[in-house]
């Protein structure tokens, strides 16, 4: 165990019929810190972080978030604790605005309109909606001058577009959008799978500096990748999975030489020959030492 | 319990299972279009009613023997079912998932119709010759009616699963029920598949009508959408897409029906079959037959409401429009003023399910349910002493609790399934109220109740009618347009987009699902209440599935969400056949057709989604 933690899961397993897609898996991340984690397509990545973040109910296992059992929490529980995660296709909102999109990601936030009173907070709720008084009309144009900042940090992709509904964007600004929403809920831990995938060269590489710009503020990042060239540029720590198991930890550079996981992007040697199986996947450096 | 053991529980099992061999005949044709097309087939219970008759005209007024009768029926129910898919389904070409569902309520009004206008509206007998003997056996007997819709179900059974297993067309509508892209990919012609699986299992409803002509020598042109529903609720038992499980389905829904009506009495028939229904979408929704926890499905999302901007209409029109409807009693045909302010019911009741269908995406097939709420607890609460303006009050508040309370079961359903459970629930609705006879009155409904009057005035003749209901429409159409702008709208059009995604984001779907049935309940509660104040009699089919699925087409046609488009399309579409006589007369095929054009020409509505 890491000390100072922040997120810390213990043996977690999700069983698909026969399958194990995820088998006995530990994982920790400290305050401030960037874990990546790689793996070949079915390796049971997003299998993990759907777990760990209350999408799916995993069969063994336990999560904590600074020291609180949130070990298949509802996935609206896992938001207003401050776990925020992006989805490996993009899930946006495509009749809302862009506005309105990230505006969701406020939702755990807004006080003044979602009343906490038992039995009459639902009335009392239409009716500050109805009325809309000063403190409601307040948060209301807080949020939205605060999205315009989130905004901004995406150049002049998304502000040009705020009142355009999210189906009329480009892939790549919808995934924008997707961060965008994420950040506006103040997580305490940002889950993002796969932030750069259906992205060209250009795309990727704004991305990735937006995602370096996140890590310099300071925030605990969990990261899906499999452009690995990326992922060794950003990270701190790296997990690498294969079938469903962590196959190596550690620093960039000790994941990156580490033959087990060579060998879990290239397929085994010994019978596909010398001819790597998904060479696109590997930075050059990781070609290099797969052949040397 | 001697009582009860001494009941021919011999002749219940029999019927049960005579009985459960029909809903399993509808049922396998409903879970092969699913498991193809993965719609359900809301006109199949249009297709039972068209076998039904063409079993008629073989059987009775052509003479023919009954095995002739049968194969025509077959044959003709087959060239409907054929028909149904080349000119309702294959157009869509899978514009949204609810698109093709709707479609086919607008082809069962359009046949349901058809068989009035040739047959007329009221049953008839269909005698046909059976031998006489009945086989004892025990205590209870098996005649050769019995023997005969039992044989036809196992031989219907065993020719299906024949051509599914042993055909190459057979095989091709396996794959196609697996994957349609990538039996495409392979070579399949999709839309021979479609329309052989349309066919067989029209062939196969057509037949279930004929059966239960036979079997109580009576056909009647208006059970279209009750057997249609039963079928569906053997397919839920069963599993959507299970064929043999839809057999299942069958039998043990027509067991259920036969134990269940030896025990409480028949008028609770129907209601063990909602119940049912409803329990088994709520604990097992992949049927009894499923096992295990299976892997989450990719989760359908925000595909309900067409992509579409909104067309926003200037102020200035929308005050003139206003101030023109208010004219409306001045240009002296009280005739017309009559038949706006019914439209302009509508138009309220429009608005409240706009909210639910539209801006949450909860495609509601049983909203007249909040309706009849509205207009009963409006007539008791009067009757009793209550002045009529706190009882319309009372009643939209109840409404809007007892109608959230009632549509939460559906809160957690997806898709399809919630357009299935709401339309239980409606039904649960009017068969409660059709048996809580101490209440409700029964069958018998509710007379005298009071006239309109709020402290003393008038608002029950024409002209002061039509005023009061303007202004309740225009008012809250203002509210909602403003909860539409609030935090509100964004979070109930989330939940719409992607139910997962906003719950990822900290959005209780359920409780913010709850919101807007609640205010919706109390527009429609109030909507119905003062319809029940305006006819003075009220039963518990005033409020039916006709009017469920009328008001679905007022908020299809005026855009799904789109405030002002409800009240122009209710206007339109309740108001324009009262208007023109001829239209009134072929009502429902007027409707069929409307909603048929709309979903394939103008899917977003008039006004566009919002």
């Amino acid at each position: 165990m890491i000390s100072g933690a922040l997120l810390t899961a213990r043996g977690i397993t999700r069983r698909f019929g026969g399958i194990t897609a995820v088998d006995g898996v530990d994982l920790s991340v400290r305050e401030g810190e960037f874990l990546s984690v790689i793996g070949p397509n079915g390796a049971g990545k997003t299998t993990l972080f759907n777990l760990i973040s209350g999408q799916d109910r995993m069969d063994a296992g336990r999560v904590t978030l600074d020291g609180r059992d949130i070990t298949n929490l509802a996935p609206r529980r896992m938001a207003e604790i401050g776990v925020a995660r992006t989805f490996q296709h993009g899930r946006v909102f495509g009749n809302l605005s862009v506005m309105d999109n990230v505006l969701i990601g406020c939702h755990t936030r807004l006080k003044a309109a979602r009343p906490r009173m038992p039995v009459i907070a639902p009335v009392v709720e239409i009716l500050r909606a109805l009325i809309r008084p000063a403190s409601v009309k307040a948060e209301e144009a807080a949020m939205r001058a605060e999205v315009r900042e989130i905004l901004a940090t995406f150049g002049d992709r998304l502000t040009p577009r705020l009142d355009q509904p999210t189906y009329s964007l480009s892939y790549a600004n919808r995934r924008r959008v997707e961060i965008a929403r994420a950040l506006a809920l103040h997580p305490r831990i940002l889950i993002l799978d796969e932030p750069t995938a259906g992205m060209n060269e250009s795309e990727t590489a704004e991305m990735q500096g937006i995602i370096a710009d996140l890590k310099a503020e300071g925030r605990t990042i969990l990261l899906i990748e499999h452009k690995l060239d990326m992922v060794m540029r950003l990270s701190d720590r790296v997990m690498a999975m294969d079938n469903g198991k962590v196959i190596s930890e550690g620093t960039p550079a000790m994941v990156r030489n580490d033959p087990k996981v060579i060998e879990a992007y290239l397929g085994h040697s010994t019978i596909g020959g010398d001819e790597p199986a998904e060479a696109s996947l590997m930075p050059e450096a990781g070609l290099q030492t797969a052949e040397g | 319990m001697d009582a009860i053991l001494a009941l021919p529980w011999f002749d219940f099992t029999v019927s049960g299972l005579v009985l459960g061999s029909i809903y399993a005949l509808m049922a396998v044709g409903l879970a092969l279009i699913f498991g193809v097309a993965n719609l359900i087939n809301f006109a199949h219970g249009a297709v039972f009613t068209v076998g039904a008759y063409i079993g008629w005209t073989c059987a009775v007024a052509l003479g023919l023997p009954l095995w002739a009768s049968v194969l025509l029926v077959a044959l003709g129910g087959a060239a409907v079912g054929a028909l149904i898919e080349v000119i309702a389904i294959r157009p869509l070409n899978r514009q949204s998932r609810i698109a093709p569902l709707l479609a086919t309520i607008g082809v069962g009004l359009i046949l349901d119709q058809t068989v009035h206008m040739i047959f007329g509206a009221n049953p008839r007998p269909l005698p046909v010759a059976m031998p006489a003997w009945r086989l004892t056996i025990g205590s209870g007997s098996v005649g050769p009616i019995d023997i005969t819709i039992f044989v036809t179900g196992v031989i219907a059974a065993a020719v299906l699963y024949g051509f599914l297993f042993h055909t190459k067309l057979g095989m091709a509508v396996r794959a196609t029920a697996q994957d349609d892209d990538a039996a495409k990919q392979m070579g399949v012609n999709i839309h021979a598949v479609n329309m052989a699986v349309f066919a067989i299992a029209s062939a196969l409803g057509a037949i279930a009508g004929l059966l239960v002509g036979i079997y109580y020598n009576a056909i009647d042109p208006n059970t279209s959408f009750q057997i249609m529903l039963k079928g569906m609720v053997a397919i839920v038992i069963g599993g959507m897409a299970n064929v043999p499980g839809a057999i299942g389905g069958g039998l043990i829904l027509g067991l259920i029906e036969s134990y269940g009506i030896a025990l409480f009495g028949a008028s609770y028939r129907n209601l063990f079959a909602f119940s049912v229904l409803l329990v088994m979408l709520l604990v097992k929704p992949n049927g009894i037959f499923a096992r295990g926890r299976e892997r989450q499905a990719e989760p359908m999302t925000g595909t309900f409401v067409t992509q579409s901007k909104p067309i926003r209409l200037p102020g200035w029109l929308l005050v003139l429009a206003v101030i023109v409807a208010a004219l409306v009693p001045f240009a002296g045909k009280p005739y017309v003023t009559q038949v706006m302010t019914n439209a302009l019911l509508y138009a309220l009741a429009g608005i409240s399910l706009t909210l639910i269908a539209g801006t949450v995406g909860l495609i509601s097939i049983g909203h007249a349910a909040l309706l009849a709420i509205g207009a009963y607890a409006s007539a008791l609460l009067t009757i009793a002493g209550l002045p009529v303006a706190i009882g319309l009050v009372v009643a939209a508040a109840v409404t809007a609790l007892v109608g959230t309370a009632l549509a939460y079961p559906a809160f957690r359903l997806r898709g399809h399934y919630v357009a299935i459970g709401t339309l239980a629930i409606g039904e649960i609705v009017a068969l409660v109220i059709l048996n809580w006879t101490s209440v409700t009155n029964g069958s018998l409904g509710v007379y005298g109740i009071p006239p309109l009057e709020i402290f003393g005035i008038d608002f029950f003749s024409t002209t002061p009618a039509y005023w009061l209901v303007l202004g309740l429409v225009v008012v809250f159409a203002l509210l909602q347009t403003r909860l539409l702008s609030s935090h509100l709208g964004r979070t109930w059009r989330a939940i719409r987009e992607d139910t997962v995604a906003a719950e990822t984001y900290g959005v209780s779907s359920n409780y913010y699902k709850g919101l807007a049935f609640g205010f919706a309940g109390f527009t429609a509660g109030l909507a119905g209440a003062i319809t029940a104040h305006q006819f003075s009699y009220i039963n518990f089919d005033t409020f039916n599935l006709l009017t469920s699925v009328l008001l679905l087409t007022i908020v299809i046609l005026g855009g799904l969400g789109n405030v002002a488009g409800a009240i122009l399309a209710a206007i339109l579409v309740a108001g324009l056949p009262e208007v023109f006589r001829a239209l009134a007369e072929y009502r429902m095929l007027f409707y069929g057709v409307a909603l048929l054009l709309l979903i394939r020409f103008r899917p977003q509505g008039l006004l566009g989604s919002g």
